[in-house]
């Protein structure tokens, strides 16, 4: 719309062609302070924990609350990770996340690949059930998971926070579009030059997934490092907990001040961010695509 | 099978008939087994034999260790007839009511701004679907700290143009809402990515030639955005039903199901009542009960949303 007024402009003369584009200047710059303000107001809780997290003590129990540290105090993230297990959580929370992930891209890309190309009695069936899963809410079966887990002596451990969570039907209907889009004569030729199935898939079909792989693999690490329940259910002992509950905790005990618990925060939201801002664009691809095709 | 393969395929098959046709047809089971069996194992241990255990549970008082010890029938289904538990329903419908339409309506006057022609206007998007990375406990720590009556932002801002403070998580009237609020905030991020992706999958012509004729912003947006993006709105509106009803981590972190059972809700009070009170049968009815609501929601919105959604 403002390419065509731009157009437009040109004809009749400079005069007008300057105040049009002052005009034009003006509604852009309203335009971007708008959008600053409402951005501002949706990230204002990140931007309070960052805020916040640079505060001294006396500065962060002060009222009218201050917003705008006087310096830039290091050493409230300091005291976070010394105070709590921190460094500990993180190491948990990253070796759970990064499991689930390589575990899920694993058992995904093996059944995506075999309802794309497989010829398998009862493929419907198994879809089917493939389908199931996302009918049943977690919460329904968290109980007996729980027992499970616990008296198969997997509370605080690793095997306890990743095997349940390594398959996928998301991730398996992922795979399966993006797989389908690879013409199936391709994969009969490779067939008859004596090409296995499973040496086509690797060879072949993964790396031609990688976006989707990808999407799939931010997914994942997102959900897993974001998870809250289960661990807590199933971790105790604080060598066992994620960052997720240790936040929680950090934020219940009174010898923390509120500075140093949101350095706390800003330490957890760290590498969810950098994913983020690094999976951006692929995530948001492979979730539109997901929705409603 | 490629067509130009099939003459050599059917001449080997002809030769070693009987035996091969079978040893190709176990080969293509164990083939699929290989391929299928690790996620159908991980989902018969831990999403399907799962679910009838909590079945079987809800017909049993347990012991202690959550051992089936007695079966009572149905005895656990009439306890949910109760107060408590129709309260927690009640709670849970409330908070579903809170949070989908606003988060839906908020993230579509954002996804609008951000779907603006405008240079640098990713930072936008990517500022306005931030909370997509941000966890559950996360947030609730972060909301915990601004409604802190003392020394929260949010009181010093009411009071700044002359209202009253709140008691926000702390208050049996304010409580949910204050939850529910921290819910929107964190749905916000990935509501708003989706319904961007929908609007810009809308053709430019539609409002290239809606503009020639002169037609305002509103009915632009009424007659062409809303429809063309009613599939998008479906998704989420069933997305952020479901999610809203699995909601945990804010009730756990923020309110502990209280003040006066007032944020006590169906998940909040599955865990209280296997995890604390060791009523492993009467959490089980609660699972049950739950399943049962979130599919048959799904199912209703399908049908019901179905006939209006207008797909391309």
């Amino acid at each position: 719309m403002s390419d065509m007024a731009g157009e437009a402009a040109s004809s009749p003369g400079p005069v007008r062609a300057r105040a049009l584009r002052r005009i034009q200047l003006l509604r852009a710059a309203g335009l971007y302070a708008g959008l600053s303000v409402v951005a501002i107001l949706v990230v204002f809780p990140l931007l309070y924990a960052l805020a916040t997290s640079l505060l001294t003590a006396g500065e962060a129990a002060a009222y009218p609350p201050r917003l705008l540290p006087s310096g830039l105090r290091v050493e409230n993230y300091l005291q976070a990770l010394r105070q709590a297990p921190l460094p500990r959580y993180l190491l948990n929370s990253v070796i759970q996340s990064a499991s689930v992930t390589l575990g899920q891209l694993a058992t995904a890309s093996l059944a995506g690949f075999a309802f794309a190309f497989l010829q398998i009695p009862g493929k419907q069936f198994l879809f089917f059930v493939f389908l199931a899963t996302l009918m049943i809410p977690w919460e329904a079966t968290i109980i007996p998971n729980y027992l499970l887990i616990r008296s198969m002596g997997w509370a605080d451990t690793y095997q306890g926070l990743t095997v349940p969570f390594l398959a996928t039907a998301f991730g398996t209907f992922l795979l399966r579009q993006f797989f389908m889009t690879i013409p199936k004569d391709l994969y009969d030729a490779a067939t008859i030059d004596g090409c296995g199935s499973f040496r086509f898939l690797t060879t072949i079909a993964l790396p031609l997934a990688r976006p989707a792989l990808g999407t799939l693999a931010v997914y994942a690490f997102l959900q897993t490092y974001n998870q809250y329940l289960w661990p807590l259910l199933i971790t105790s002992n604080a060598h066992m907990r994620t960052v997720q509950i240790g936040i929680a905790l950090l934020q219940d005990e009174e010898r923390f001040a509120l500075n140093v618990v949101m350095a706390g925060v800003v330490i957890v939201l760290l590498p969810t961010f950098v994913l983020f801002a690094l999976g951006n664009r692929q995530l948001i691809r492979g979730l539109t695509a997901g929705a409603f095709k | 099978m490629g067509r130009p393969v099939a003459a050599g395929g059917v001449a080997r098959a002809v030769r070693t008939r009987p035996s091969g046709l079978r040893a190709r047809h176990a080969r293509a089971l164990v083939e699929a087994g290989a391929y299928l069996g690790p996620s159908l194992l991980i989902f018969a241990v831990f999403v399907f034999w799962p679910l009838v255990r909590t079945l079987r549970l809800s017909f049993y008082v347990t012991d202690p260790l959550g051992r089936p010890a007695a079966f009572v029938g149905l005895a656990q289904y009439l306890r949910l007839v109760r107060p408590a538990f129709l309260n927690s329903l009640h709670v849970t419908l409330l908070f579903v009511l809170y949070v989908v339409p606003a988060t839906i309506l908020l993230a579509l006057a954002l996804a609008v701004l951000a779907n603006l022609r405008l240079r640098r206007i990713a930072i936008f998007r990517a500022l306005f679907s931030s909370s997509i990375a941000v966890s559950g406990a996360t947030a609730s720590v972060i909301f915990l700290f601004m409604y802190n009556p003392a020394i929260g932002p949010l009181n010093y801002l009411l009071q700044s143009v002359g209202l009253p403070a709140l008691r926000w998580h702390t208050d049996a009237v304010s409580a949910l809402p204050s939850v529910a609020l921290t819910t929107v905030w964190l749905q916000l991020g990935l509501n708003t990515i989706i319904l961007l992706a929908g609007m810009q999958g809308i053709p430019e012509e539609y409002y290239e030639s809606a503009a020639l004729d002169g037609a305002t912003f509103f009915t632009i947006f009424r007659r062409i955005t809303m429809p063309l993006l009613s599939p998008s709105i479906f998704f989420l509106a069933v997305v952020d039903t479901l999610s809203a009803f699995q909601t945990f981590a804010p009730f756990e972190i923020m309110t502990k199901g209280g003040p006066m059972d007032a944020t006590n809700t169906l998940v909040y009070s599955i865990y209280r009542e296997f995890y604390f009170n060791g009523q492993y049968g009467f959490a089980a009815a609660q699972s049950v009960v739950l399943f049962i609501i979130m599919l048959l929601l799904t199912v209703l919105q399908f049908r019901l949303m179905e006939r209006r959604v207008f797909y391309q």
